[in-house]
Order: C-alpha cells, then sequence, then structure tokens
C-alpha cells in the first residue's frame, strides 16, 4: 500500500532531517508490527503520526528512543539515521539515546518524589552540576513547560501532588530538563480534560522553536493544528507522508481520505 | 417455597456458617491474650526490666539480660536481612524477569519461606556453633536471618511487580540505567510496601525459639558480647515455663506477653504505615 515514490517525494520535501528512517521493520515476536517504514523527522518541526489504533504509531516512536529494549523478544530491523549513526546499531548506548530523545507518555507519569527532584533527577545524570545551577535549571525546564508560575512556591511537594494536566507538563519539563534534541509525545493529551489539552498544544507549538516534536494523537484535528508534517500509518506501514496542509487538504491517498474524513478508524 | 425465598434462606446460612467460623478463629486470638494478660500482666514489674534472670531457688529476679540479649539479636537480624532481602527483591523483580536463574532463586526463596524453623536452628549450629567453638549471639542473628531473608524477598519482589510499567518507562526515558531506575524510583514508589515486609519479617523471628536454642542458646547472665552465649526472650520462656519454679513460671508469662505484645504493635504499625502511603 505504501507508495514509495509518494514517501520519497515527500522526504525530499523535508530539508533538514534529524532523524532518517529507511526501511524500518518491526517484530512482536512473531508479529510484524512495522513493515518497511522509511521517512524523515524535520528538525525543529512537528511531525504527527496518525492511523487507527494498532497501526504501529506508537510502535513507531518507541523504537526512536529504542524502549522496546526493555523487553525481549521485541526487535527493529533497518535503519533509523541521527547525528550521522544508526541508533538501532547494537553498540549504540541507548541510555545516552534516550537522554538525547526524550520522551513524555499518555498517561502522566511522575516519579514519586518532589517536584525539584522529578526535574533533578533526569539532568543530573549526564551533567555535573552546582545546587544553584540545578536550582537554575529546574526553574528554567518549568519555564519551559509553563509549568514555573503555579508550582514555584512547591517545589518540594511530591509531583504526585498537582493535577492530570499539571503532571503532564512536570513530565515535559523533566524531559526538556535533559536538554534532548527530539521530544517524542506518545498520546500526550488522550487522558487530559480540554483546557489542559490546549495549554500542551501551546507548548508544543513553543518547544519547536529549540526542539524537534514527534507526537502520536488519535485526535486528528490535533494534528491538523499542531504538526508540519503528518504521517499516517496503517496496519504496519506508512501510507502516507507529507506537509500537513497538504496531506489534510488534498491526501494523495483514497485510504487517507476516508480516515480523515472520518469515514473509518 | 419458591426460589426468592430459597435464596434467601441460602444466603443467611451461608452468612451463618461463616460468622461461626470468624468467632472459633477470633475467640481462640481472643483467649490467648486474656490468658497472656491475666497471667503475665502481673509480672511485668520495674524488677522485670531492671534485674537479670533469677538461678534456681532463689527469689525475685527480672528479664533483663533476656530482654536485651533479643533486643540484640534482632537489631543485628534486622540489618542483615534487610538489605540482602531487598536487593534480592530488586534482582528478582527488575533484572530475572525472564532468566532462569532468577527461577531458581524465587523457587528456593519459597521453599526457604516454608522451611521448619529447627531446620534452620540446625544448620547453623552444624555451619557456625560446631566448627567455631560455641554457641554466640551471632549464629543466632544469621539462623533468625535466614528466615527474615526470605520474607524480605517475596514482599520486596511483589510489591515491585505492583509498580506500573508505564513508570518504568517513564524513568527509562530520561536515560537513566537500570540500576537508578530500580533504586531511585520504582523502589521509592513502593517504600511503604517495603517497609511493611521488613517489619513484618521482624515480627515472624521475633518469637522463634527453635533456632535460637541451637545458635544463641541462652545465657543466665547479662552479656552484650554477640560472640557468647547470649540470653533471649524466647529460650527463657521455653526453660522458665517447664520449670518447677514459682518466680520462673510468672516470669515466663511476662516474657510471653511482652512479644506478643511486641509482635502486636509491630503489625499495627505496618498496618498504619501502609494505609498512610499506598498511592502508586
Amino acid at each position: 500500500m505504501a507508495d514509495a515514490a509518494n514517501i520519497a517525494a515527500a522526504s525530499a520535501a523535508v530539508e533538514d532531517a534529524v532523524l532518517r528512517i529507511r526501511n524500518l521493520d518491526f517484530y512482536y515476536g512473531d508479529f510484524q508490527g512495522l513493515k518497511g517504514v522509511s521517512m524523515d523527522v524535520a528538525r525543529h518541526k512537528v511531525t504527527a503520526f496518525i492511523g487507527p489504533s494498532g497501526c504501529g504509531k506508537s510502535t513507531l516512536l518507541r523504537t526512536f528512543n529504542r524502549m522496546y529494549d526493555l523487553y525481549p523478544g521485541q526487535r527493529a530491523e533497518g535503519e533509523i539515521i541521527f547525528n550521522g549513526k544508526n541508533l538501532l546499531d547494537k553498540k549504540q548506548d541507548v541510555n545516552l539515546v534516550r537522554a538525547k530523545i526524550g520522551m513524555v507518555f499518555q498517561k502522566p507519569t511522575p516519579f514519586p518524589m518532589t517536584i525539584y527532584e522529578n526535574i533533578a533527577f533526569g539532568a543530573r545524570l549526564y551533567e555535573k552540576m552546582s545546587k544553584s545551577e540545578m536550582d537554575d535549571r529546574v526553574e528554567w525546564a518549568l519555564r519551559k513547560a509553563a509549568l514555573w508560575g503555579e508550582v514555584k512556591d512547591i517545589l518540594q511537594r511530591n509531583g504526585l501532588s498537582l493535577s492530570g494536566g499539571q503532571q503532564q507538563r512536570l513530565c515535559i519539563a523533566r524531559a526538556v530538563a535533559v536538554k534532548p534534541e527530539i521530544v517524542l509525545l506518545d498520546e500526550p493529551t488522550s487522558a487530559l480534560d480540554p483546557i489542559s489539552t490546549a495549554k500542551i498544544e501551546e507548548l508544543v507549538a513553543e518547544l519547536k522553536e529549540e526542539y524537534t516534536i514527534a507526537i502520536v494523537t488519535h485526535n486528528m484535528q490535533q494534528a491538523a493544528r499542531i504538526s508540519d508534517y503528518t504521517a499516517y500509518m496503517y496496519l504496519g506501514e506508512l501510507v502516507e507522508f507529507g506537509v500537513t496542509d497538504e496531506l489534510f487538504v488534498k491526501p494523495k491517498h483514497k485510504h487517507t481520505e476516508d480516515y480523515i474524513t472520518g469515514r473509518f478508524g | 417455597m419458591n426460589l426468592y425465598q430459597r435464596r434467601i434462606w441460602t444466603n443467611r446460612v451461608g452468612i451463618g456458617l461463616s460468622m461461626l467460623a470468624m468467632s472459633f478463629g477470633l475467640l481462640a486470638l481472643l483467649w490467648i491474650l486474656w490468658t497472656l494478660f491475666s497471667k503475665g500482666f502481673s509480672a511485668l514489674s520495674w524488677e522485670f526490666f531492671t534485674q537479670d534472670t533469677p538461678a534456681p531457688g532463689t527469689e525475685g529476679g527480672g528479664m533483663r539480660n533476656a530482654i536485651v540479649g533479643s533486643g540484640m539479636i534482632l537489631l543485628v537480624t534486622t540489618l542483615v536481612s534487610t538489605p540482602i532481602g531487598i536487593l534480592a527483591g530488586i534482582y528478582l523483580a527488575e533484572y530475572g524477569r525472564v532468566s532462569r536463574f532468577a527461577a531458581i532463586t524465587r523457587f528456593v526463596t519459597d521453599i526457604m519461606l516454608s522451611a521448619p524453623s529447627i531446620v534452620i536452628g540446625l544448620f547453623v549450629y552444624a555451619l557456625m556453633v560446631a566448627t567455631l567453638g560455641g554457641f554466640s549471639g551471632w549464629a543466632g542473628s544469621v539462623a533468625l536471618s535466614l528466615i527474615a531473608i526470605p520474607v524480605v524477598v517475596r514482599t520486596t519482589e511483589n510489591m515491585l511487580k505492583l509498580v506500573p510499567t508505564s513508570l518504568r518507562e517513564a524513568a527509562f526515558a530520561v536515560g537513566a540505567p537500570r540500576w537508578q531506575v530500580s533504586i531511585k524510583v520504582t523502589l521509592r514508589a513502593v517504600k511503604a510496601g517495603v517497609v511493611t515486609g521488613v517489619l513484618l519479617a521482624i515480627a515472624r523471628v521475633t518469637g522463634e525459639t527453635a533456632p535460637l536454642l541451637f545458635t544463641a542458646l541462652n545465657n543466665q547472665f547479662f552479656s552484650t558480647d554477640m560472640s557468647e552465649p547470649m540470653g533471649n526472650l524466647p529460650v527463657v520462656i521455653f526453660q522458665f515455663a517447664m520449670s518447677p519454679y514459682d518466680n520462673w513460671i510468672e516470669l515466663a508469662w511476662g516474657g510471653a506477653l511482652l512479644i506478643a505484645l511486641l509482635v502486636l504493635s509491630i503489625n499495627i504499625a505496618t498496618r498504619i504505615i501502609f494505609r498512610q502511603k499506598k498511592h502508586l
């Protein structure tokens, strides 16, 4: 179903790619979750991954930071070129990859520690920082996540005491604090109310100034609102990939059109 | 009688039988506590805590040496079994989910959980007492640790398994190595449960007698030297309760009450701790 020429055209449209994905296959044991995916992720842009449940969009996102490595039986084949190296290479240090490519999950997952420590935990893994430098980093990250104003007086309170929307922004701050190049968002708003969702969407628009954002979403309006590029996936294949405005207005594939117009999915 | 009425009556009979079964259990517990209080409370005097166990045929006396001895043996047991048990539990839950070595460890732990304490006592006797030339408080602590460690291992592992995958993944996602994820995030998330496990392990070994008979033995004099035989509550209670002297028997009741109260308060403490910090 994937039209190689079409994808090549779209990839060509990505001028400055931070991730180059080539012929990526992914297996859950015997089941093949991704089939020959090839695309580029543009630097300092928002790339959205859409498609019906089970299409492989989360699976694809989880190959970018090798999250699947935690589970024996899951494996990826192909290439994901990041800073000139193949991320999938066995010799690649996965912890370093994850420090460079941060991730925020569907359900807010604050660590069972203070708000301050939630941010400092990741930041102190790869950088030696004095107390005052760390204070600055925590404030900086919380400002980036538009959370500073709400928590600056309660930094020593447990992260779990925040509301769901605040917890999710704390998780974004935590990811940003490590100073990654890419931030992966796996359905970051599907557990949140509309107001919290709007805040996260605004945040994504600001964050792309400095970071590359890859977001998986079930919400097509969200993808249309916040992304520069959109990838539509179905049954483990990349069906269509292109500039968001074009893909939503004039999809090249009948299948994409059916999905975005709500005829199925 | 129609179907509806029959169901109501079946229900009543069911509840009745359960209540009866429950009251048997509760009755036994209350009976034990009542007997201990009525016979042991009078023994818990100032002298009970300040004087040492009396020689045969002498009046009065207390349990000071046994209380201090038990305290020291239990303290060492806790210091030994807590780190070993928690680290082994972390290994089983975080590192060895699918490894063969972990499966064997898990199996051995289960056997140790149900091993008769007298067997453990004899084992430590053969290992330490017979070879190192005598009964000692250290040997007592080793025997009790062997009983306590499996309890801590299994509670730690079971608690860590309750940690949602999402939290573990989130910790890996910032680039943390596995040991930091385990110690700083997942273990922290189940702190209350792990502390509960340690306390329950202590409660479990507090009243153990058989392992101490073969290891710490007893000492009728006050001693804080762990390399010598050491007085301890369970063995003193065992010895005094079987004796013909009235003051010894009374002291034994007092000691039994003391142990029961200790175990009871540990159990209540664990309930309070666990209830306060259960959110994951």
